[in-house]
């Protein structure tokens, strides 16, 4: 389990925390959505979650991250990397850019690790498959498109198996069918006990995946709740989030003044599309 | 290894012929072997003209001492001692840029710093090696791309060599900030795949490494101690 209590931030040199009193439970095989509005926190919050800040990124920060009970600060890095994976927005940035294939740029993080070779090259293998770029394996990392390139960063981060991961705007660069991708992939992890906090802006692969929500407004915790209701939550757009298109469709539904069986219908076709409605 | 031999064995080899064995065996001889005189001569000439020009103009018409007069433009007087001087300076220029080009065109960077790792060499060390190499095309890119924003936004970056420096300028403090901006994300990524866990890292593969290839590696190598040997004793004179 992955904990924040009562966590507030602040960035060395600036005038006010970009986190306040944020509280936050990520148990097993959870997927815990964040959502907001630029500069709302969301990317501060995966730093602080994944022991990143002020670790690495420095400023101060009060309160506790915890991880199965225990503070993450006596922790080494790579210790904690091990258990807790993050992935950002930025393809550029994540991948190590000392690898000349794919293959090798996913197997980066099980190698680090020192796992034996077996294990190496089953988890590459996996991770390869899991995300469709399995025929791009042998391809140079740095001449890839950057949807690609993201696809990659992410399968390196899973390749190295962390039981939490915190994956700030992964399908930033990615079309609908690699955003579907990681959706499954991150749904066959989740379902296997990892549990899962992402900030992202696009509330459909949230409404697809993510058991809990949490609206962030200016660093603070604004809504929290059901992924379903705080989807549907009318105050949603007040923080500059949109709604889920089955949440716009539901709406335009009833506001069509649809009969309850047409309703139902369509009810049911957007849920076999794994939207909750 | 081999490369760095011949760059000094280039560095302490005096006169004509010593210099042309060097180019002959140390770098022409294994292109030939790996298929890359072509383009190992294309580039390697490339980036010693400039050095190769200034060398020549300089040793030939300002040779200090030099007698035996072979053209004279006014005050500037072309002398064969410069000429010779010049010579064995463009000979060893031509066996250093010889030997590196060599080593960029055979060599993966990936190949080096995994062959690095193998032979006990720190990951850490390895990754400097390989991230300061990569560094370069990374940075072409970025550079590519800002100067195509630029463009677009209607800075004249072409035609006249002025309005190309002037089309520089812009491009410089983008290039280098945003690199070091990049610089803290990518040091977060790299330890959140657990680049800083201490000890050595799980090697997949070790480059091909065939017989041939290493001894002549190591008779290269091992001529270099031989070659200081014969240098310091005076006995390669005669190749003068």
């Amino acid at each position: 389990m992955l904990e924040l209590d009562a966590v507030t931030y602040r960035y060395a040199g600036a005038p006010r925390p970009s986190l306040h009193e944020v509280s936050l439970t990520l148990g097993d095989g959870e997927v815990v959505g964040i959502v907001g509005a630029s500069e709302a926190g969301k990317s501060t919050l995966c730093l602080v979650a994944a022991g990143l800040a002020p670790r690495t990124v420095g400023g101060t920060l009060s309160g506790h991250v915890l991880l199965d009970g225990h503070d993450v600060a006596p922790l080494a890095m790579h210790e904690l990397a091990e258990r807790v994976g993050i992935c950002f927005a930025n393809p550029a940035t994540q991948l190590s850019r000392v690898t000349a294939t794919v293959y090798e740029e996913v197997a980066f993080g099980p190698m680090n690790l020192g796992l034996p070779r077996g294990d190496v090259i089953d988890r590459t293998g996996a991770a390869l498959d899991a995300f469709g770029i399995a025929d791009i394996a042998e391809r140079e990392p740095a001449r890839l498109s950057g949807g690609q390139q993201q696809l990659v960063a992410v399968a390196g981060l899973l390749a190295i198996r962390p039981q939490h991961l915190v994956l700030d705007e992964p399908t930033a660069q990615l079309d609908p069918a690699g955003t579907q991708l990681v959706a499954e992939a991150l749904a066959r992890l989740a379902a296997d006990g990892a549990s899962i906090l992402i900030a992202e802006q696009k509330t459909d692969l949230l409404a697809q995946i993510c058991t809990r929500m949490v609206a962030l407004e200016a660093g603070r915790v604004a809504l929290e709740g059901a992924a379903a209701e705080v989807l549907a939550d009318e105050r949603l757009s007040g923080l500059g989030v949109a709604f889920p298109a089955s949440v716009r469709i539901r709406r335009l539904a009833e506001a069509a003044s649809l009969r309850a069986p047409q309703r139902d219908k369509l009810a049911a076709a957007l849920a076999t599309m794994g939207s909750p409605i | 290894m081999a490369a760095l031999a011949v760059t000094l064995a280039a560095i302490m080899l005096s006169g004509v012929v010593a210099p042309l064995l060097l180019i002959g065996v140390g770098v022409l001889l294994p292109a030939a072997v790996a298929g890359v005189v072509r383009e190992l001569s294309r580039i390697a000439l490339l980036l010693s003209l400039p050095l190769a020009i200034s060398v020549v103009l300089v040793n030939v018409f300002f040779f200090p001492g030099g007698e035996a007069v072979l053209l004279r433009v006014g005050p500037i007087v072309a002398t064969a001692e410069g000429l010779r001087f010049a010579l064995e300076i463009l000979l060893r220029l031509a066996a250093i840029s010889g030997a590196v080009v060599l080593f960029y065109l055979t060599t993966r960077p990936g190949d080096l710093v995994i062959d690095l790792e193998a032979r006990g060499v720190s990951p850490r060390l390895a990754f400097v090696v390989n991230a300061s190499v990569q560094t370069v095309p990374t940075m072409v890119d970025r550079a590519a791309d800002i100067a195509a924003a630029q463009r677009a936004r209607g800075l004249d970056s072409e035609g006249s060599p002025w309005a190309r420096v002037r089309g520089l300028l812009p491009l410089v403090a983008p290039v280098v900030l945003g690199s070091i901006a990049e610089v803290e994300e990518r040091t977060m990524a790299l330890e959140a795949r657990g680049f800083t866990r201490p000890g050595r890292r799980t090697l997949l593969w070790r480059p091909a490494d065939s017989r041939r290839q290493a001894v002549a590696r190591w008779l290269l190598v091992a001529a270099l101690p031989l070659l200081i040997g014969l240098r310091t004793a005076g006995w390669l004179a005669w190749l003068g």
